[in-house]
C-alpha cells in the first residue's frame, strides 16, 4: 500500500499544462451554406479524423430529406414556436456550416423551427422539443433558437427513437438575456446524429449550454459559442457515455471576440465495453480584441472496461497578453481501485461500487443543467447502461 | 462474545523489485470488547496487516490464517468482511466525488444491515453521530472525503465506525494528524462505539497520547512484520521512554 495521500486520491493520469497547442484559427477554415462547396469526407481530413465515412449512414450525402413530421412542440406567448422558410434572413446569420454534413443539412432543410423568446419573458417552465423519429432515411433539420433581450428560460431538445439525423441549431442569444439549453440524444441502436451548434452571445448575455449524449451509434456534435459583445458569459456542460460499438464525439469551440468574457467548458464521459469510442477536441480561441478574458476548459474520461478508446484535445490559442486566465485540462483514466476498496470495505459490493462511482461522476455534469426532472431521467438512463455490463 | 484470531500471517506485496514479504507470522487474538494497542516503527508492517484484514486487493497471504469466530475471513471479499463485521478506518481515507456523505452512509448501512435503514430514526442517529464528532451538517451534502482536512477525514471515519456498529475495528492511526481537541472529540467517539457495541478495538498509533483517551487493555510490539513483545498498558509507557531499539536487531 502506497502511503501516499496524493496517489490515494484518484486514478486518473492529470495532464495540466500551462503550453499551448496552436489551432486553425476558426476564421479561416472554410464555411459554405452549400453542400456541393465541400469534398467527401475522408478520415485524412482533420475534422473526420475519427470517424469511417460509412457510419455516416448517408448524412453526408448531396440531398437528405426533412424531418418536420418527427418534430413535436407546444407553442406559448412567451415562448413561440413555428416553422418558417429556410430563405427568411435571420437564417445562417449566427452561424455557417464549417463541414459537408452540417452544409448538407443547411441546404436540404427546406424549413426551420423558429423558437422565439420574447424580450424580457422570464419563462419558468423549460420548453421541450421532443424529436422522437421513427425515420430511418437520412434527412436535414434547422433549428434556429433567439433568446430576445432581458428573458430568461430553459429550452431542451430531446432526440430519441431510431433516426439518421444532419442538425443546424442556430442561437441568438441577445443582449442581457439568460438561456439554458439541453440538447439529449438517446436514440435507438441503428441511429447517426450529426449537429452543428452555433451560438452567438450579444452584451452581458448568458449562456448555459449542455450536451448529454447516451443512445446512438454514432452522435457527434460541434457546439460553436462566439462572443460578439463584452461582458457574456458561457458554460459549456457535456457529459456521454459509450457503450460497445457506440462512437460519440464532442468538438466544442469558445471563440473570444469580445472583451471581459468568461467561458467554462466542462465534459465528462464513461466508456464500456468493445469498440466504445469518445472523442473530444475542446478549442478554444482568444482574440486581440478578446481582452480581460477568463477562459477554462475541461474534459475528463473514465474507462470502465478493456476495448474502449477516449481521445482527448484540449487546445487553446491566445493572441492578447491581456487576459484574466486561460486554462485546461485533460484526464483519461481507470477505475480508482482505491475508491472501490474504500466502499466495499463498507459493505458495499463491487458493483454497486462501480455504479456509485460512475454516477457520482456523471451525475455531476448533469446537476449543472439545473434542470430537476432530466437529472432524474439522466441519471436513471446511466443507471440502465451500467446495468447492461 | 466475539473472537478475532489472527494465526501464524505472512503476507507479500508485488514490488518493481520482485515479491516482497512484509507480515513474518504476525500472531494476534482480539475479543469482544478488548482494546489492543499496536505500535511499531514506521515501515514495520502495520498498515499492511491492517489492509491484510480488510482484504485489500494488493497483499497476498502466502501462510497463516484469519478467523472470526472461527470462520475464515480469508475466504471473504473485501465487502464480505465488512458485512461481517469487521471495520478498518484508513490511515489515508480516499475521496469520491460525485458521492454525497449521506448517500455514501445510507448505502454502507443498507448494504451492511440487508435493509434499508427506516428513514426517521437513520436521519437522526446520523445527526446525533455527527453533532457528537462535531461534525458541520452541511457535511452531508459534501462528496466523500472531498477536500476534508485531514482531521475531518478522521472524523469521519469514526463517524462511519459510530454508525456501521462493527464487532471488531482496526484504527489505523486514526490519532495521527490531530490536534488535541480533535483527539478527544475522536477518542470519545471510539469510547462510545466501544461501549455501545462491545467493539472489539485494534489501534495501530505511533503516539502514547491517545492512550491517555482510549485505555488499552494490551499492548503489541510490532516489528519487522511480528509482534516482538506483548503487555499491558505499562509497555507503552515504557516504549515512549524507551523507544524501539531494544526489539531492532542491528
Ligand atoms: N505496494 C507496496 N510496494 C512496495 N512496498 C510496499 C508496498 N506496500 C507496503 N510496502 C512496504 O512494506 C513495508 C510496511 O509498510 P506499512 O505501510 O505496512 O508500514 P507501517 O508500519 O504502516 O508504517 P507507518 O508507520 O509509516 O505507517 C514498508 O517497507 C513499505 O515500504
Ligand atoms: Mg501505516
Amino acid at each position: 500500500m502506497s502511503d501516499s495521500p496524493k496517489t490515494a486520491q484518484h486514478g486518473l493520469a492529470e495532464h495540466t499544462h500551462g503550453s499551448f497547442v496552436p489551432l486553425q484559427i476558426r476564421s479561416d477554415r472554410p464555411s459554405s451554406k452549400s453542400v456541393s462547396d465541400f469534398e467527401a469526407i475522408s478520415p485524412l481530413q482533420d475534422l473526420w479524423r475519427y470517424l469511417q465515412p460509412d457510419q455516416l449512414n448517408g448524412l453526408d450525402s448531396d440531398v437528405l430529406g426533412e424531418y418536420e413530421s418527427e418534430v413535436s412542440f407546444v407553442s406559448t406567448d412567451d415562448v413561440k414556436i413555428s416553422w418558417i422558410e429556410s430563405t427568411d434572413e435571420r437564417v445562417g446569420s449566427i452561424g455557417v456550416p464549417e463541414d459537408r454534413v452540417a452544409a448538407a443539412a443547411y441546404t436540404n432543410a427546406s424549413k426551420t423551427l423558429l423558437i422565439e423568446v420574447a424580450e424580457s419573458a422570464e419563462v419558468k417552465e423549460p420548453v421541450v422539443i421532443k424529436i422522437a423519429a421513427n425515420h430511418p432515411a437520412p434527412s436535414a433539420l434547422h433549428i434556429f433558437v433567439i433568446a430576445k433581450k432581458f428573458s430568461n428560460a430553459t429550452l431542451i431538445v430531446e432526440h430519441m427513437g431510431l433516426g439518421n439525423l444532419a442538425e443546424i441549431i442556430e442561437i441568438d442569444v441577445q443582449d442581457e438575456a439568460k438561456l439554458n439549453i439541453v440538447s439529449v440524444q438517446n436514440w435507438d441502436k441503428g441511429s447517426a446524429h450529426v449537429s452543428a451548434h452555433f451560438s452567438k452571445l450579444a452584451r452581458n448575455s448568458f449562456l448555459k449550454h449542455s450536451i448529454a449524449s447516451f443512445g446512438g451509434d454514432l452522435v457527434r456534435i460541434t457546439p460553436v459559442t462566439t462572443f460578439t459583445g463584452p461582458g457574456a458569459e458561457v458554460e459549456m456542460n457535456g457529459v456521454y457515455f459509450a457503450s460497445a460499438g457506440q462512437h460519440l464525439e464532442n468538438r466544442p469551440f469558445v471563440d473570444h471576440a469580445a472583451p471581459n468574457c468568461k467561458s467554462r467548458v466542462t465534459y465528462k464521459g464513461a466508456l464500456q465495453g468493445n469498440k466504445a469510442h469518445t472523442v473530444w477536441i475542446g478549442d478554444v480561441l482568444i482574440r486581440v480584441v478578446a481582452e480581460g478574458t477568463d477562459t477554462y476548459e475541461l474534459n475528463r474520461n473514465l474507462l470502465l472496461t478493456d476495448g474502449a478508446r477516449a481521445d482527448s484535445v484540449p487546445n487553446l490559442e491566445i493572441e492578447t497578453g491581456e487576459i484574466e486566465g486561460a486554462g485546461h485540462a485533460s484526464a483519461s483514466g481507470r477505475f480508482d481501485d482505491e475508491q472501490l476498496f474504500y466502499l466495499q470495505a463498507r459493505g458495499i459490493t463491487v458493483d454497486d461500487a462501480r455504479r456509485l462511482v460512475v454516477l457520482g461522476f456523471l451525475v455531476d455534469i448533469l446537476q449543472r443543467t439545473g434542470v430537476e426532472e432530466l437529472v432524474e431521467i439522466l441519471t436513471s438512463i446511466v443507471e440502465e447502461k451500467l446495468g447492461s455490463y | 462474545m466475539a473472537t478475532l484470531e489472527i494465526k501464524n500471517l505472512h503476507v507479500t506485496v508485488e514490488t518493481d523489485q520482485g515479491t516482497k514479504e512484509i507480515l513474518k507470522g504476525v500472531d494476534l487474538t482480539i475479543k469482544s470488547g478488548e482494546i489492543h494497542a499496536v505500535m511499531g516503527p514506521n515501515g514495520s508492517g502495520k498498515s499492511t496487516l491492517a489492509y491484510s484484514i480488510a482484504g485489500h486487493p494488493k497483499y497476498t497471504v502466502t501462510k497463516g490464517e484469519i478467523l472470526l469466530d472461527g470462520e475464515n475471513v480469508l475466504d471473504l471479499s473485501v465487502d464480505e468482511r465488512a458485512r461481517a463485521g469487521l471495520f478498518l478506518a484508513m490511515q489515508y481515507p480516499v475521496e469520491i466525488p460525485g458521492v454525497s456523505v449521506s448517500n455514501f452512509l445510507r448505502t454502507a448501512k443498507t448494504a451492511i444491515t440487508g435493509e434499508a435503514p427506516a428513514l426517521r430514526t437513520w436521519i437522526k442517529d446520523v445527526r446525533d453521530a455527527m453533532s457528537g464528532l462535531k461534525i458541520d451538517s452541511t457535511f452531508s451534502e459534501r462528496n466523500v472525503n472531498e477536500g476534508f482536512s485531514g482531521g475531518e477525514k478522521k472524523r469521519h471515519e469514526i463517524l462511519q465506525l459510530e454508525l456501521l456498529k462493527p464487532r471488531f475495528a482496526i484504527l489505523d492511526e486514526t490519532d495521527s494528524g490531530l490536534d488535541v481537541d480533535a483527539l478527544k472529540i475522536v477518542s470519545e467517539g471510539v469510547n462510545r462505539a466501544h461501549q455501545a457495541n462491545d467493539l472489539g478495538v485494534l489501534m495501530i498509533t505511533h503516539y502514547t497520547r491517545i492512550l491517555k483517551y482510549i485505555k488499552p487493555d494490551f499492548v503489541h510490539v510490532f516489528v519487522d512484520g511480528k509482534v516482538a513483545e506483548q503487555g499491558g498498558a505499562e509497555l507503552a509507557d515504557q516504549l515512549e521512554a524507551e523507544g524501539y531499539d531494544r526489539y531492532v536487531k542491528a
